[in-house]
């Protein structure tokens, strides 16, 4: 059966507690290095006052994003880009539900325009000058693998490259208990159309059902798909990482997975 | 990618706002020149600015099987999926394609977060109070996953939050899926209610009038927020006969400011070319436009100007947020079914609230009602972060 989408990874980003890029993502999932202590994310591709005043939803998903742009060559100004969240700015969120709740005339007007859920993009397209489109999207729990679709969909659909970027922040507050995110993360990913030079191409198919994530078997790699809907990327991440042509499956949405191919160019 | 794209074929649609529900209370209103913006009588605080409001969402609870995503948000969705008989036509078309080939692909900018709010102004010991102890609720999914759970739907389901361009870009993504063949139909549109985030987050900003809104007016001096939802069934034309189509669609990013458009309306231009150029037309060809038209300071400034240097006379265009309010995130759908209702009806609907022109405006702007043969229209949708839609649709014989 031919794929419904193939795109090939041109760039890869990641930022997880203890990984605070994507090549010290591999080195402990391909070398066996230690993971190491929580470093701040470094979104050098915004400017430092925008860097000071960004929320960390923002910071988090521009580290991840401007590691995967760098590493792919290509110029962030000319990519459209899908920033996929499942939760948003959740800290913001509890700030305004709380001051809402007692001091609804004190909001702060740079937090209420922070909590917008399109707040990474739009800090994105500005920081790179970036015309085309942006999206920001959610899929719940399946975010990461619904913001794959669409932006694996926009770049064969327009034949060109795609940013895409996945994250979450930790909950706090009576919120937090609800989304049940523990801990921050996020991927990103540059998909191109066409071959050109990636090392690695996914061959994408949506099929029914939710099989459910089998645990990889590493205790730092299965907590981090537990802390947070962005690191449901990190069975895909890791099979990336060990540059083995396997096939796994993504939750897409309540009743659909995407069934993906890894293929390894020689 | 194609140009011109294929026209895909809108089966139906459906709209309710402050206006009232369903198609045939909008078309009433917007025929009679009749707004629907009243005083907040909303905010858990005072707030002097004017509202639309739908009425009798309050009691109006979802039935008991789907009790668990009863909030504001979703039952203006349901309230919205009852009319026009849009519920039966989603699920024929389930049964037509089957449930994994129909995708929920829906905006909004705050989804069920007034259900968040009111939690957190009843706190049980610091947590969630029991009743609202639903995590579905407290995410911008909230929406996307209740539609797709009442209708059993198994496809692709997408929430697109990029503020008030939402429920516009819903069109480009179910496109997209539709020409690769990862489903034969979508469920488009978009919900966003009222909540003291946006009234209070809004008028933070300095960009809440406490008027009625006044698009276009020289005098103008910010928004009226309403609520809305809206939802249309997209898919290939073969195969439905006189259904009205959508012929194009443009994205593009201002790179500019957070909550300030583009001085120049670079990304709303952008986004304009694109449509037209997905649908194979020039300015000429389009007889209307449903414009953004927020009444806020910049970006009527900035629209009006694009409009008066890009289109003829004869290109009509009007915003309708003088009669609804700004829907924020359902502003893409509600503003859609009005345009596809002016198609319908050839009838150009009034920019109601202006009596003093900007004098930006170009000869364009349909101060009045007119009445006018409209076969290809287009509606604009612009967002925070400078994120721009425009949607192009064509009467049905636009395909023969």
């Amino acid at each position: 059966m031919s794929a419904a989408l193939s795109v090939w990874v041109s760039g890869i980003g990641l930022w997880a507690p203890g990984a605070s890029t994507w090549d010290a993502f591999r080195d402990v999932v391909s070398g066996g290095a230690p993971a190491g202590a929580s470093e701040r994310p470094v979104a050098d591709v915004l400017p430092p006052n925008e860097r000071r005043r960004a929320p960390e939803s923002v910071l988090l998903a521009a580290a991840a994003a401007g590691q995967a742009v760098r590493m792919s060559g290509r110029d962030a100004a000319t990519l459209p880009c899908v920033f996929a969240s499942a939760h948003g700015d959740q800290v913001i969120t509890d700030y305004m539900c709380q001051t809402l709740a007692t001091a609804p005339l004190e909001l702060s007007p740079t937090k209420f325009h922070n909590s917008v859920h399109n707040a990474p993009a739009g800090y994105w397209t500005i920081a790179t000058h970036c015309h085309a489109s942006s999206s920001a999207v959610s899929g719940g729990e399946q975010a990461f693998g619904a913001g794959l679709l669409e932006a694996a969909s926009l770049a064969v659909a327009d034949d060109r490259d795609v940013l895409l970027a996945s994250y979450d922040i930790a909950g706090s507050g009576p919120l937090g208990a609800m989304t049940s995110t523990t801990g921050p993360f996020a991927v990103a990913m540059v998909l191109s159309p066409r071959a050109g030079g990636a090392a690695t191409r996914l061959d994408i198919t949506p099929e029914r059902g939710n099989v459910g994530a089998e645990p990889i078997g590493d205790p730092w790699l299965d907590g981090l798909v537990a802390s947070n809907p962005a690191a449901h990327s990190v069975p895909l991440m890791h099979a990336l990482a060990l540059m083995r042509p396997t096939a796994l499956r993504v939750p897409a949405a309540r009743g659909l997975d995407l069934h993906i191919d890894i293929g390894v160019v020689a | 990618m194609p140009h011109p794209m294929p026209p895909l074929a809108i089966r139906a649609y459906t709209a309710t706002s402050a206006l009232g529900r369903g198609l045939q209370a909008h078309a009433d209103a917007l025929a009679a020149s009749r707004g629907g913006l009243a005083p907040n009588d909303f905010s858990f605080a005072p707030l002097a600015c004017w509202i639309g409001r739908v009425a009798g969402v309050e009691d109006a609870p979802l039935p008991p099987e789907l009790a668990e995503w009863d909030c504001r948000n979703n039952r203006l969705a349901w309230m919205a999926l009852q009319q026009d008989g849009f519920a039966d036509a989603v699920r024929a078309t389930r049964e037509r394609y089957g449930a994994h080939r129909v995708a929920v692909l829906l905006g909004t900018s705050t989804a069920s977060i007034g259900a968040t709010e009111e939690g957190y102004r009843r706190l049980d010991n610091g947590n969630m109070p029991a009743d609202l102890h639903r995590p579905v609720l407290h995410t911008p999914h909230s929406l996307a996953g209740f539609v797709a759970a009442a209708f059993e739907l198994e496809g692709p389901c997408l929430t697109v939050a990029t503020a008030c361009s939402s429920s516009a870009k819903v069109f480009a993504n179910a496109e997209r899926m539709i020409r690769l063949g990862l489903i034969d139909a979508a469920v488009v549109g978009g919900t966003d209610t009222l909540c003291d985030s946006v009234l209070f987050g809004f008028n933070s900003l300095e960009l809440v009038s406490p008027e009625p809104c006044r698009p276009f007016d020289a005098r103008r001096n910010g928004i009226s927020i309403g609520e809305a939802a809206g939802f249309a069934i997209v898919e290939r034309i073969a195969g439905v006969a006189d259904a009205p189509l959508l012929i194009g669609y443009g994205e593009a990013s201002d790179a500019h400011h957070m909550s300030t458009p583009h001085p120049e309306g670079l990304g709303a231009e952008l986004a304009l070319r694109d449509a037209l150029e997905r649908a194979g037309i020039e300015p000429a060809d389009v007889d209307y436009i449903n414009l953004h038209g927020t009444a806020s300071q910049k970006n009527d400034e900035v629209e009006a100007a694009l409009v008066a240097r890009t289109f003829p006379a004869s290109t009509r265009a009007s915003s309708t947020k003088g009669f609804t309010g700004h829907t924020l995130g359902a502003a893409g759908i509600l503003e859609a079914a009005i345009t596809l209702l002016a198609m319908r009806d050839g009838r150009v609907p009034a920019n109601l609230g202006a009596t003093q022109p900007d004098p930006l405006c170009g000869p364009q702007m349909a101060w009045h009602e007119e009445s006018k043969p409209i076969r290809i229209a287009l509606s604009n949708s612009f967002g925070f972060g400078g994120n721009n839609a425009c949607l192009a649709f064509a009467h049905a014989e636009h395909a023969a």
